[in-house]
């Protein structure tokens, strides 16, 4: 028990990834509001850039630009991870402006954000073609 | 010849250029535009099945010339390329097939957006066919959810917003898995591109405890990817969004890009964790058992349903089921049969989906059951398609869905496990019954006059609203002959492939056997 504690308290920044991964997982899925689910989901893709980063930070490395020539490998960090992270925000951002702009859709007809009232609503349709 | 191996890549980047060219053109320009562009795809990928089948080898294609530890890489092998072309054939199809039903579902000033997204999901069906990078994968999986999302709301009904809405949550949900999965193993390895992942697994697997880090990285992903393409507990998305969406976007969800969902984890399987790796983790025998259990619980829901849209989208589930059952029965002889099962339901599917509206065309516009009773003899060439379909789900011989079936129980036995060889009989004898029971109903359902008044006054009143038409005949858009013809060409190029499969699934097999030869 201690040792897990112990190697959670020394990785603490996985760890804190791995827990705003799992808020933002459950938000998405068991949350009514679809504002709050798009948080979620937000929270969620955060959790993994936040591991990627972490992973990818090597603590008195510099990040790979050369300004007075090259010195060793040992100085520079790899800077993928930090361009995985770049191009992972983009996709989120680019999703989360699909899904706000479904949202007003979504409210605009049924005069609610909340997926379960909006499926109830919807039940008493005419159903299909 | 050599000129070929750019050709992965122009699918690709040519795609994207399309997509942008289709937002200038007016609705039927970007149609014909589009029509002539995947015309010119097929015979793209047509050439690359014919330069690797002559050249006998996989090539890779390194972007920006950085070599393999960095960069970015395309690997074209004939599996690749067969899919491609099949994918792309089934485009083709679903768009001149649904494109009298687009002109009704979709406000005309935006016909052209519907096709930039087709061809943005072109383009990213094409990425995750052809790429060797995993990232890649994730980037171009966003952009297929995206596309697809986009295919589905263009038909402005309530329905189809919350279909959209629930589609996308939990494909966020599982594109949120997939990214974290690759970021474990990303973490793990080292490496992005595929080949040298997989020599770092194998390092990691040789090692005391790393089996488990890479099967947690392995499900995160399998879970991810099951959530997106429909595995057992995850299909309930199904019906809502295949039921509501327009008929070539129905097509193309169901057909092709739950398919490619499923081809980037048998990739991943394939070449990052490596195949003899993979049968050894728990998760194999874990697919398995989804697998079935989404055959069984999928046609269950199927007969349950009422409107055939439901009906054909539980039964995609059950079909998805087939799939991950091939998957996780391992032995060379399942993954192949994986593969054609989904090739031919992809064929069977498409067709399908076109096929139902038309019935629906002459039934009062109802997909619910009781009104579509006789709409078989109301529009001949669309229930005779739908018969023949339907034949194939069932798995009578001729047709491909018989082979798929039929080579299933043939790897079952060549596994040489007692315990998989019963359940997969088991699971395919229930699961035969069941297709046999709901399709079968159907096709018979459509080919019986209905009792009382409110079944056969639907087509009537149809009728009255247009003055020139008789009773029962098919409406007017699709009584012209380029309307029959946008119709007709599809739907014989489906059944013809479909009995192809059927007729000479060993040509297929064989091709498919030679492409997993070069694909880890």
């Amino acid at each position: 028990m201690k040792e897990t504690v112990l190697a959670l308290l020394a990785n603490y920044e996985e760890a804190a990834a791995i827990m705003l991964f799992v808020i933002g997982l459950s938000m998405l899925l068991f949350h009514g509001n679809l504002i709050k689910k798009l948080i979620g989901m937000n929270i969620m893709d955060t959790g993994s850039f936040l591991f990627l980063a972490s992973m990818g930070y090597i603590e008195g490395r510099k990040a790979p630009i050369l300004v007075d020539g090259f010195r060793s490998v040992e100085d520079y960090v790899n800077p993928v991870p930090a361009g995985l992270v770049l191009t992972g925000i983009v996709v989120s951002v680019s999703v989360t402006a699909v899904m706000l702009s479904l949202s007003i859709r979504l409210y605009r007809r049924y005069h609610t954000l909340n997926v379960d009232e909006v499926y109830l609503l919807s039940r008493h349709q005419l159903e299909d073609r | 010849m050599d000129f070929i191996r750019n050709f992965p890549l122009f699918t690709i980047v040519l795609s994207l250029f399309s997509s942008v060219l289709c937002m200038m053109l007016d609705g039927r320009r970007a149609k014909r535009y589009t029509v002539c562009y995947e015309c010119f795809l097929i015979a793209l990928s047509g050439a690359v099945l014919w330069y690797v089948s002559v050249t006998g080898e996989a090539f890779t294609y390194v972007m920006g010339e950085f070599p393999a530890p960095w960069g970015n890489e395309i690997r074209a092998g004939i599996l690749e390329a067969l899919l491609a072309l099949t994918f792309l054939v089934i485009l083709l199809c679903s768009v001149l097939g649904g494109w009298r039903f687009l002109l009704i579902d979709v406000e005309h000033s935006k016909i052209n957006l519907y096709f930039t997204l087709i061809n943005l999901l072109t383009a990213a069906l094409m990425a995750l066919i052809w790429t060797n990078d995993i990232f890649t994968g994730y980037v171009f999986l966003e952009i297929l959810t995206l596309a697809s999302c986009g295919i589905l709301i263009v038909r402005e009904i309530g329905r189809t917003t919350l279909a959209a809405v629930r589609y996308m949550v939990l494909n966020l949900l599982g594109s949120g898995l997939f990214l974290l999965g690759v970021v474990l193993l990303y973490s793990l390895t080292g490496h992005l591109l595929m080949v040298p992942m997989r020599e770092a697994v194998a390092e990691i697997i040789a090692a005391d405890g790393g089996a488990i880090t890479v099967t947690f990285s392995l499900a995160v992903l399998t879970i991810g990817l099951g959530i997106k393409s429909g595995l057992f507990p995850f299909y309930f998305w199904m019906p809502d969004t295949y039921g509501t969406a327009t008929p070539t976007s129905a097509a193309i969800l169901s057909a092709l890009v739950s398919k490619a969902y499923i081809f980037l984890l048998f990739k991943i399987y394939w070449r990052v964790i490596g195949i003899d790796v993979f049968q050894e983790l728990p998760i194999h025998d874990l697919l398995f058992g989804l697998g079935i259990l989404g055959m069984l619980f999928g046609s269950v829901s199927a007969i349950r349903a009422n409107s055939i849209h439901r009906m054909l989208a539980f039964s995609s589930a059950a079909q998805i089921g087939y799939i991950y059952m091939g998957l996780g029965m391992g032995g060379p002889m399942g993954y192949v049969t994986a593969l054609f099962q989904l090739i031919a339901h992809s064929v069977t599917k498409s067709l399908l989906f076109l096929t139902t509206p038309r019935l629906a065309r002459v039934s009062g516009d109802s997909l619910l059951f009781q009104n579509l009773q006789g709409s078989g003899t109301r529009d001949r060439s669309a229930g005779i398609f739908f018969t023949l379909c339907s034949f194939s789900m069932v798995g009578i011989p001729i047709f491909a869905g018989f082979s798929a079936k039929l080579f299933f129980a043939v790897a079952a036995v060549e596994t040489g496990k007692l315990g998989v060889l019963f359940a997969t009989m088991l699971a395919l004898a229930i699961s035969s019954v069941l297709n046999a029971l709901y399709f079968l109903r159907t096709v018979i359902r459509i080919y019986t006059a209905g009792r009382g008044g409110a079944d056969i006054s639907a087509p009537r009143i149809y009728a009255e609203a247009h003055n020139d038409i008789d009773a029962g005949e098919p409406v007017p858009e699709t009584r012209t002959l380029s309307g029959r013809l946008s119709y007709w060409i599809p739907a014989l190029i489906l059944t013809g492939i479909n009995l192809f499969l059927g007729l000479f699934s060993w040509v297929t097999v064989d091709v498919i056997q030679r492409g997993l030869m070069m694909f880890a």
